[in-house]
């Protein structure tokens, strides 16, 4: 039999018949994921009339194509991990969530699941060895989570990270209630990347077609939160090598950017910009002229700041070959978003989505130094990209729609969406049941993929390194927890 | 290092000089007030609330700040101007039941035990308990060259041992219930409580999720509430101000 035929090629935000989603044995679904070349973009499992069904969303992303397919399991399956690496969180995550063993699984430890303080970290016997223990409550003011460091004297050997203290329970609150308000709460930094993905996957749902205008008035504020966060990102990279002033400059050079995002929705992190079915607030020529001028101010100082950070041996010492991730590594462990992209990998879902002629932009070195300069590279292409979008925005109607709609959900239907955010894919799938309600909602961000990468990224680093390390990814607790 | 010196140059005017009448820039949804006499469906303007925040009946009118998220959509579906967001943003209180409100705020009392405690230095640690990382990041905000808050005394501190209190941010997850409790212990007495955002002051668009736990706020009272989703820096910082009588 072909393969292939059980393949589903779709779009992004395609509205799919669960009837139609195709099913194959286990081996050959084994077969085809399992290569080197096939990126996997998410793997659940869920329980279907008794049945153990896995669901598999992966890319080709150099034809930009997505696919999808399935396959039943019985309570157990041989673990895929062990052959691909990358799938170890998702088979964690599939364990702990219906209780379908990944036979063979190396570390099938929690995911978000926390009973006390069993939680088995790796221990050495080593007498050189040292332990150091980090969180969940941190030095600064940042999210909660648990870092476990085995040291030999300075340098470490090895980080594991335990997640799961922000669980809130995102996913079934939304299949019980789903508003767009939530969605945004899910990670406030990734609002708009959130809120955006969230309504694309329902209105697809409730067939809903949105004006040109609002598509592009989107897309704008997502590059907007790119640029807000890269910028502030860099200057907490400074802070971190002690540059006291790329800090201050590019910590006030956001503010820049998110008051603008203010002026537009009435939130600095743009909550309450995205609608079900639209965009509640319209760019008009007056707003058109303050994205303009802002852009031009914060293309200016962070031009002038960023050239003279990199001139300075003092910071350039501390950010190369730091946290260094290489390209081979980052493709077997899965990484996605910036972080790949600043080891050499050429992926990014805008893509899949409605910019036009957009081209990758990729570092090579995988260090610190990579993460921190492609985040430089990629405001000044979001700068370009916003102008030409703001130029479009003048072709179409005058004016937004101010219509309210309510969720009118179509019965046992599959949706897919995927939204380049700042720090890399995030990706809502939905489908529904026979009687329209949410069945099932699965968000996978690109936090999920990364942390990983960022206990393989401290190794033989210094341990004073682990938070320009860290900074460089900058990865969300509540994005991975939900 | 050259290049470093000619950046000096922006660092210019980036400071807010008085903290105490700067207000953010325009379109913030800040204090919103109900009509009750306006022509409107209320039931409908109450359903689209995603947090149950809005309470209309009877000819009684109000809105409850410590659930309010300032999303504005009630105010989007009120045909009328029914329901009006001012730009008026000092939002903070010390009792809860000040949060219910319509169009009117009473303004924070300062007590004459924690002016003299205090007043002239206020350090706190912050504990996110399922924050979604906004409020987490403007109460960074505060700290920035914009808004610096150290001018009165004010910072946030690494260590709960050199901490006067705890500012807590996000629902309360179950899975952070312990250490949340924890760090409040750690902290010296006398110590207070702040909670920042809709979702620490009722648990906001989490509060009917089955993952968090919010009897910590049954033991330990909250001091000082302050609203929004997440609260602007100017707020946060007013209410830290008012609240601990500084000028």
């Amino acid at each position: 039999m072909d393969v292939n035929m059980n393949i589903l090629e779709f779009k992004n935000n395609q509205k799919i018949k669960r009837a139609d989603i195709p099913v194959m044995d286990f081996e050959s679904f084994s077969k085809k994921i399992l290569p080197y070349e096939v990126r996997v973009i998410n793997l659940f499992a869920k329980k279907e009339d008794g049945k153990n069904r896995l669901y598999c969303i992966f890319a080709d992303d150099k034809n930009k194509k997505l696919f999808l397919t399935t396959t039943y399991v019985g309570e157990s399956y041989p673990s895929l991990t062990s052959s691909k690496p990358c799938l170890h969180m998702f088979e964690r995550l599939i364990y702990e969530e219906t209780g379908i063993m990944p036979e063979g699984h190396p570390f099938l430890k929690p995911v978000r699941k926390q009973d006390g303080n069993t939680y088995k970290f790796l221990e050495s016997h080593d007498t050189q060895t040292h332990e150091v223990a980090v969180g969940p409550v941190h030095a600064g003011i940042i999210e909660p989570g648990h870092f476990r460091f085995l040291c030999n004297g300075e340098r470490v050997n090895h980080l594991e990270i335990q997640l799961g203290f922000q669980h809130r329970g995102v996913e079934d609150l939304l299949k019980k209630r789903p508003s767009i308000q939530l969605a945004e709460s899910i990670c406030g930094d990734e609002t708009i990347a959130q809120s955006l993905a969230y309504a694309r996957a329902m209105e697809s749902l409730s067939n809903i077609e949105i004006t040109q205008r609002e598509k592009l008035i989107r897309l704008i504020a997502l590059e907007m939160e790119r640029m807000a966060i890269h910028v502030g990102d860099i200057g907490a990279v400074a802070g971190d090598v002690a540059y006291s002033i790329g800090a201050n400059v590019l910590g006030v050079t956001r503010t820049l950017v998110i008051n603008t995002m203010l002026e537009l929705s009435g939130s600095r992190f743009g909550k309450g910009l995205m609608k079900f079915g639209g965009v509640n607030f319209d760019i008009d020529l007056t707003m058109r002229t303050k994205i303009l001028n802002m852009l031009e101010e914060v293309c200016d100082r962070t031009d002038k700041m960023v050239e003279a950070m990199f001139a300075h041996a003092t910071v350039i010492s501390r950010l190369e070959n730091t946290g260094f991730v290489g390209k081979k590594k980052a493709r077997e462990i899965g990484l996605v978003g910036m972080a790949a992209r600043a080891a050499g990998e050429e992926f990014d879902a805008r893509v899949f989505d409605d910019y036009e002629d957009f081209e990758i932009t990729t570092m090579k070195t995988g260090d610190v130094y990579a993460r921190t300069y492609l985040r430089y590279l990629e405001i000044k292409k979001s700068a370009k990209i916003i102008k030409n979008l703001l130029n479009k925005l003048e072709d179409t109607e005058t004016e937004i729609n101010n219509k309210r709609f309510s969720l009118n959900l179509e019965p046992d239907c599959f949706v897919f969406s995927i939204v380049e955010g700042w720090r890399g894919e995030v990706a809502h799938c939905v489908m529904t049941d026979k009687n329209s309600y949410i069945e099932t909602y699965k968000i996978k961000g690109a936090s999920f993929n990364n942390w990983f990468g960022l206990a393989l990224a401290v190794r033989n680093n210094q341990i004073s390194d682990f938070p320009v390390c860290n900074k460089s990814f900058n990865l969300s607790y509540c994005g991975f927890d939900l | 290092m050259l290049e470093t010196l000619k950046t000096l140059g922006l660092q210019k005017n980036q400071l807010i000089k008085d903290i105490r009448t700067a207000t953010p820039k325009d379109g913030f949804r800040g204090l919103p007030s109900i009509d009750i006499n306006a022509d409107e469906n209320w039931q409908e303007c109450m359903s689209v609330c995603p947090t149950g925040a809005l309470k209309i009946a009877d000819g009684e009118a109000s809105i409850d700040l410590g659930k309010c998220t300032l999303c504005g959509e009630c105010a989007r579906y009120c045909k009328n101007d029914g329901i009006k967001f001012s730009k008026f943003h000092k939002l903070g209180a010390v009792n809860r039941e000040d949060l219910i409100v319509n169009g009117e705020l009473n303004p924070i009392k300062c007590k004459e035990e924690i002016k003299k405690f205090f007043g002239k230095s206020l350090k706190l640690r912050q504990v996110s308990a399922g924050g979604c990382n906004s409020c987490e990041m403007e109460l960074n905000a505060c700290s920035n060259a914009n808004f610096d808050m150290g001018r009165y005394g004010v910072d946030f501190v690494a260590s709960p041992r050199h901490a006067d209190g705890v500012v807590i941010t996000g629902p309360v997850t179950k899975n952070m219930a312990k250490a949340l409790e924890d760090t409040y212990f750690a902290c010296a007495e006398p110590r207070i409580v702040i909670v920042v955002g809709a979702c620490a002051i009722s648990g906001g668009v989490f509060q009917d999720s089955e993952e968090i736990d919010r009897s910590f706020f049954e033991r330990h009272k909250p001091d000082l509430y302050i609203p929004g989703c997440p609260a602007h820096p100017l707020t946060i910082i007013n209410a830290i101000l008012d609240f601990i009588g500084a000028k």
